[in-house]
């Protein structure tokens, strides 16, 4: 019966049982290992970049790290670490991301298509952003009205901008970060 | 309720069929989302991890689609039943590592899934059988449309919804479908296949996801990037790709049929022979070796077997499942012998593989190459 069967990337000899795939440059890397030398590595367990890390010596959890020039950062929202990044690859919270955006960004860069969101948004913040883009558009609208002295069309602006601002108060607000 | 009165029997699980069922076992879209102001399930205190739980979980609860669901917490349930929930895919070895703080809701139709504090606060997952990634995006979208009115999940409008795992972020959408490509794996294809497949920046992974071996020729196509491009954009790629790889192998069955029968027969009947008869056999040897009585169905080479039997076979002869019909703690080997005799007795029923024969001027060899 024919499996898979891959080969230990280091030695080249034993069947590799250990496997990983991270992505670098936009290069995927496939980090095939044979239990004995993911030992001599010091690899117990799968936890993420930081092994590929210990590899090659270079790559993703190096780069939050960059930003740091010697004081450490800290989290403000859960008290995470570049050090616990690097350790874990995950963050501990979604402040974090702020926290660390410099040092994510390259990183994002070598990891995504792009590195701003495109797909869904939560309808709440959807609707928000409408409104508040609506609310923009009137209000040019009326600094416009009030130049030209139209007083007819500034009163009823007013109470288009006025039932406009009632609306986005009425919209859930809880998602909009 | 107990899960085991709830969960489908894998009788009737392997009979659900869908597009394609012949090479695509299932299709699934999991979603990442996460509470904003709470930390991630990796770096939480157990206490904040039981209060997002004790948020989430009557949320995902309340959903329409989840009326009637299994609702439990990771910490109720025991080794063996998660186990036995991993061999179903229907949670991740991750999670069920999992134990308070943690919890799995599941729907009858086993259609729908969400694993609360897994490695983000929420991971929801539809499931469809065959090829329907198209459904599985429609049905996880809604439910996630549904939830957001409930949940204040962690997004930002630059970077999307904020994730554990930095590959995980913006749209945290894992498009993945399971494939039988017994025929590449044969013609010697696959690791060609799976080369370009990875060019295009998908995945392909062993039966259990990440880190796994390719058991049973099933392999697992996923995208791999989920920030600057549209959800759909990512369900349309992966479509395209899995049609195409479905193509690949259909063409490499028909091309072994033609060119190398004999090889082909040969492992089939073997591979019934050995399953038949044996008296002791292992996990990973049976799931070989019913993978190419998989193919040999789909050959019609055993007209008195389905392809639901075997896939049935697939399920029930994994550990956690064989332990189950037995209250004593079995073994590695005490398995592999009640692992053999199930399989003779289910096999029973099934006739020995009958091969089409050899086309006018097939003297029974093989063509050389």
């Amino acid at each position: 019966m024919y499996t898979l069967v891959m080969l230990c990337i280091l030695c080249k000899q034993k069947t590799a049982t250990f496997h990983l795939t991270q992505i670098v440059d936009d290069k995927m890397q496939k980090v095939d290992l044979c239990e004995q030398c993911a030992k001599q590595k010091g690899i117990k367990e799968a936890t993420g970049f930081s092994v590929a890390d210990q590899l090659f010596g270079l790559g993703a959890s190096q780069e939050i790290a960059q930003t740091a020039s010697g004081v450490e950062i800290r989290c403000p929202g859960c008290g995470f670490t570049q050090a616990d990044f690097k350790k874990a690859g995950r963050l501990g919270c979604a402040q974090c991301y702020a926290t660390f955006a410099e040092g994510l960004e390259g990183l994002l860069k070598t990891m995504h298509k792009g590195t701003k969101h495109l797909g869904k948004v939560p309808a709440a913040l959807r609707q928000g952003r409408d409104l508040t883009d609506r609310l923009k558009h009137l209000q040019k609208k009326l600094d416009k009205a009030v130049t030209s002295e139209d007083f007819e069309q500034a009163a009823s602006l007013r109470d288009e901008i006025r039932s406009t601002k009632e609306q986005l108060e009425s919209v859930p607000t809880r998602v909009t970060s | 309720m107990n899960m085991h009165e709830f969960l489908s029997p894998p009788a009737d699980s392997a009979r659900r069929t869908g597009p394609h069922d012949r090479i695509v076992m299932s299709s699934r879209v999991r979603l990442a989302r996460n509470l904003r102001g709470v930390a991630f399930p990796g770096w939480a205190k157990k206490t904040e991890r039981i209060k997002a739980l004790e948020i989430i979980r009557p949320a995902v609860e309340s959903l329409p689609q989840l009326t009637g669901a299994f609702s439990e917490t990771m910490d109720n349930l025991g080794p063996l039943d998660k186990q036995i929930l991993v061999e179903r895919h229907l949670i991740s070895r991750e999670h069920a590592a999992k134990s308070s703080g943690s919890g799995l809701v599941l729907n009858k139709e086993e259609s729908l899934c969400v694993m609360i504090n897994e490695e983000d606060h929420l991971r929801m997952q539809a499931l469809r059988p065959g090829l329907q990634l198209r459904q599985a995006w429609i049905a996880i979208d809604q439910a996630d449309s549904d939830l957001e009115r409930k949940l204040d999940y962690a997004f930002s409008s630059e970077l999307g919804y904020l994730t554990a795992c930095p590959t995980n972020l913006g749209t945290g959408i894992r498009v993945s479908a399971m494939l039988h490509l017994p025929g590449l794996v044969l013609a010697e294809q696959i690791t060609q296949i799976i080369s370009s497949v990875n060019k295009l920046g998908l995945a392909v992974r062993g039966l259990y996801g990440e880190g796994t071996e390719a058991l049973g020729n099933v392999f697992q196509v996923s995208n791999q990037m989920t920030l600057g491009e549209v959800e759909t954009d990512i369900v349309e790629r992966l479509n395209k790709v899995l049609l195409q790889i479905i193509e690949h192998e259909e063409n490499a069955r028909a091309v072994l049929l033609e060119k190398k029968p004999k090889i082909v027969y040969n492992h089939i009947g073997r591979a019934y022979g050995i399953l038949a008869n044996a008296h002791s056999i292992t996990s990973k040897e049976t799931m070989n070796l019913l993978s190419l009585m998989r193919l040999g169905v789909d050959l019609a080479e055993f007209p008195s077997a389905d392809r639901a039997l075997i896939d049935e076979l697939f399920v029930v002869t994994q550990p956690a499942h064989l332990q189950k019909q037995f209250t004593e703690k079995l073994v590695a080997e005490e398995r592999d012998l009640l692992r053999a005799d199930m399989l003779r007795d289910r096999l029973r029923q099934v006739s020995r593989p009958n091969p089409r024969p050899p086309g006018p001027g097939g003297a029974g060899l093989d063509k050389r190459n």
